[in-house]
């Protein structure tokens, strides 16, 4: 069953960019720095102009209001900002009973200021941040670029069994082939306009 | 009692005054003196004519003349608003924005001080109402144009943090919320503050010249609590229609945040 489908989409230098993304399903885009893989995104989650037709369980993105369709398709970007200054005050009441111990937190860390997280600490947040909103899909922009090697393993084991529990339908932009080989459904790469399959020979 | 009246040959000592100020810059070269003598000179050109403008207005005190001559204070003070934001919304918006919440503001405050509260006869009777309104629009300009500036500025360089929000769903109002609280807190502090210094630091200046021009220090006092009063009024309103009206431009009908609107100056 398809869940995010993107019907000739066009932003940037992209152009018919066509996709289905079934619920639970992880399809990573790669391609080369400045090819257009976050703002294909951001089209997504509708933060840019964009030509063809997005839709979410066949309800269109412009048939509801942008903050509406955001709180349902959440995006993760790969420099993750808070506003607040303790961490808690960027997570709804309940977010800190369920906090996964894949994430290697303390339970006090809803109390902490927000300057004393490392750039890895606020990353894993900003992904439980999105998850706790319980949106039908994910976009993900280099979700692990600022972790080490362990952590990254665990954080994506954590994320996939979410996204595979809560049928999340996602796109992950990656450009390791390691971390795409562990993690795809299947894998697409920009070249120049195109989005084109990559065949799961690597 | 009397006003003495001031001969134009007595102003020409205080010049002097000011001539011996820019001559010891120069010498000291203190690099002021040439935009010191530039100002002066405005002052006493800019005075003058405003002047001639009042004495014939005051003596034809016909509506419209009053009226174009706010209108023409107005697109002044819009102006001015527009050159004070280092970042400005792009086209007519800059000008129509800061323009507008003036308008809106300044104007109800000042009609409404003038019609209720002082009531002279006819209610537009020049004496008033263009002080008045002078006094309303030179504070209201200031407070919507930090505003303002505060607004863009603030927008521009938190542009990852509002789109973070806008990602996590949050409307384009939940992700300018302490923006939004900023900018206002920039443009009401300025009449906060002359507010509550007042009398104490300082002696405000329209009840000087009041004094100055003979009125019982008691019922300059009162001109000066309504003015500081309507002015604050009139400064928080006008910088909250500013602010709601810039905020809502800096997104489109997809709340995206449209920074592409913005132009440097």
């Amino acid at each position: 069953m398809t869940h995010l489908l993107l019907e000739n989409v066009s932003v940037g230098d992209l152009s018919d960019v066509s996709l289905a993304v079934a619920a639970g399903q992880v399809i990573c885009l790669s391609g080369p720095s400045g090819s257009g893989k976050s703002r294909l995104l951001r089209a997504v989650a509708d933060l840019e102009p964009h030509g063809g037709v997005i839709s979410l369980a066949g309800a269109n993105q412009q048939s509801m209001p942008a903050h509406q369709w955001r709180s349902r398709v959440a995006m993760v970007p790969s420099d993750s900002q808070w506003w607040f200054d303790e961490v808690g005050g960027h997570f709804p009441d309940k977010g800190n009973e369920r906090l996964p111990s894949a994430l290697g937190f303390p339970p006090d860390v809803m109390e902490w200021s927000v300057s004393r997280l490392s750039s890895g600490e606020r990353q894993r947040l900003a992904l439980w941040r999105a998850l706790v909103l319980q949106p039908e899909a994910l976009l993900l922009d280099e979700p692990t670029a600022n972790l080490d090697g362990r952590t990254t393993e665990t954080v994506e084991r954590w994320l996939l069994e979410e996204i595979r529990q809560r049928q999340i339908a996602t796109l992950w932009v990656a450009h390791e082939p390691a971390q795409i080989h562990r993690v795809a459904d299947a894998h697409y790469q920009i070249h120049g306009t195109r989005l084109e399959p990559v065949n799961g020979s690597d | 009692m009397e006003v003495i009246d001031l001969a134009w040959w007595k102003l020409g000592l205080a010049a002097l005054l000011v001539l011996a100020l820019a001559a010891t810059g120069y010498v000291a070269r203190l690099g002021i003196t040439r935009s010191l003598l530039i100002a002066a000179t405005r002052t006493v050109i800019q005075l003058a004519l405003i002047g001639l403008v009042l004495e014939a207005l005051f003596a034809s005190s016909a509506f419209y003349w009053v009226a174009l001559l706010a209108l023409v204070m107005l697109l002044a003070a819009g102006r001015e608003v527009m050159a004070r934001q280092a970042r400005r919304l792009q086209g007519w918006w800059a000008f129509g924005i800061g323009t507008s919440a003036m308008f809106v503001s300044s104007f109800t405050v000042t009609v409404l001080a003038l019609t209720v509260i002082i009531g002279p006869e006819p209610w537009y009777a020049p004496q008033y109402a263009i002080p008045l309104l002078g006094m309303m629009l030179g504070n209201t300009m200031t407070g919507v144009s930090l505003a303002l500036d505060r607004l863009n500025e603030s927008v521009w360089h938190q542009r990852a943090v509002i789109e973070n929000r806008l990602m996590l769903g949050q409307t384009w109002q939940q992700a300018l919320e302490d923006i939004r609280r900023d900018a206002m807190r920039s443009g009401m502090m300025p009449s906060i503050n002359a507010m509550a210094a007042a009398g104490i630091v300082s002696l405000p200046g329209m009840m000087t010249g009041q004094i100055l021009a003979g009125s019982p220090p008691s019922v300059a006092v009162k001109y000066q609590i309504l003015v500081m009063l309507i002015i604050t009024v009139g400064t928080g309103f006008g910088a909250l229609m500013a602010v709601s009206w810039g905020g809502c431009r800096l997104f489109d009908e997809r709340e995206r945040l449209r920074l592409d609107r913005l132009v440097r100056h």
